[in-house]
C-alpha cells in the first residue's frame, strides 16, 4: 500500500486537533460497533462480563485504543519506529489476527462520519484510511 | 438461504424509505472514487474527474450514483431473493462492464459511510449490523455470476 504524503499527514493533524477532544467516546462507540456487527471480534474478550455497546470494558477499552492511535499521529513521521512497542504487544501477547486491524479502523471511520458529517469529506477520508492502514502495517511488523 | 429478522426487514425498508437518492447516490460514488482512485478506471468515458472537486461536481458522476442507488430497490424489494434478483446485473457487471468484484465492497463501505454521516447517531450499531449485511448479500449476489 501507499505511503502517506505530505498532504496527507497534515490532513491528519489537522482533523486529530478536532477529533482529540472526543476521542474516548469516539473509540467507544468505534469498538461498540465492531462488537456487533462482527460478531468473530468478540473472541478476543472473552474475558470481559458485559461486550455491550458503552459498558464499562469496552468504554475503558476503547479510550485505551485511541490512546495508541493519538501516539501514532504524534508519531507519523515514522510508524514503524515509533509503534514498535505496541507491535510486539499485539504480536506476542495479544495474536490479534491483522485482519481485525481492517475491521477496526472501518468502525472509527463510520463513528467519524457520524461526529463530523460536514468535516469528515472524501478528502479527509482517504488521509484517514491511509493513516490507519499505515498504522496496521506498523502494528503488523513484529508479527513474523 | 438468507434469513432475516423481523427487525432487520423494518431496518432495511426504513433506511430506504427516508433516503435521499439524489444526495446519497452521488455522494456515496464519488466518495468511492476519491477515497479508492483506482475505482476510476471504470468511468474513463464520464468526463473529468482530476481531482476531488471536478470528481464531487461531475454530473456523469451525480446521474449515475443516483442510478446505482435505485439499483438496490429490487434487493428491498427482494430480501429473500437477492441473489435471482441480481443474476442479470452481475452478468452484466462481468461481460459487460468488466468490474472487479472487489469493487463492490469498496462502494458498500462508502455507501455505509454516507449513510452514517446523514443518519448521525440515529445509525445506531445494531442498524449498521443490518445494513452492513444487506449490502453484503448484494455484493455476494453481484459477484456470483463471475467465471
Amino acid at each position: 500500500m501507499t505511503s502517506l504524503t505530505a498532504k496527507d499527514k497534515d490532513t491528519v493533524k489537522a482533523f486529530w486537533a478536532k477529533i482529540s477532544p472526543k476521542a474516548a467516546a469516539i473509540g467507544e462507540d468505534a469498538l461498540s460497533r465492531m462488537l456487533v456487527v462482527y460478531p468473530q471480534t468478540k473472541t478476543y474478550f472473552s474475558h470481559w462480563k458485559d461486550l455491550s455497546p458503552g459498558s464499562a470494558p469496552v468504554k475503558k477499552h476503547g479510550a485505551t485504543v485511541m490512546g495508541g492511535v493519538a501516539d501514532a499521529v504524534a508519531k507519523i513521521d515514522n510508524l514503524t519506529a515509533g509503534l514498535l512497542n505496541l507491535s510486539e504487544l499485539h504480536a506476542f501477547t495479544l495474536r490479534v489476527d491483522p485482519a481485525n486491524f481492517k475491521i477496526l479502523a472501518h468502525n472509527i471511520l463510520v463513528v467519524l462520519a457520524i461526529t463530523f458529517p460536514s468535516d469528515f469529506s472524501p478528502e479527509v477520508h482517504v488521509a484517514m484510511d491511509k493513516f490507519l492502514a499505515a498504522v496496521a502495517l506498523a502494528l503488523s511488523e513484529k508479527y513474523r | 438461504m438468507v434469513e432475516w429478522t423481523e427487525q432487520e426487514r423494518s431496518i432495511i425498508t426504513s433506511i430506504f424509505s427516508n433516503l435521499d437518492y439524489e444526495d446519497v447516490g452521488p455522494k456515496a460514488l464519488s466518495r468511492c472514487l476519491i477515497v479508492y482512485p483506482w475505482t476510476q478506471r471504470y468511468f474513463a468515458s464520464f468526463g473529468n474527474l482530476y481531482n476531488a472537486d471536478a470528481i464531487k461536481t461531475n454530473p456523469n458522476i451525480q446521474a449515475h450514483g443516483t442510478r446505482v442507488l435505485h439499483g438496490l430497490d429490487r434487493a428491498v424489494k427482494n430480501m429473500d431473493n437477492i441473489k435471482s434478483t441480481y443474476a442479470e446485473l452481475s452478468v452484466l457487471h462481468s461481460e459487460k462492464l468488466h468490474v472487479d468484484p472487489d469493487n463492490f465492497k469498496l462502494l458498500a463501505d462508502c455507501l455505509t459511510i454516507v449513510i452514517a454521516a446523514k443518519m448521525g447517531s440515529g445509525f445506531t450499531p445494531e442498524m449498521q449490523a443490518t445494513f452492513q449485511k444487506f449490502l453484503a448479500v448484494v455484493v455476494s449476489a453481484l459477484g456470483r455470476q463471475y467465471h
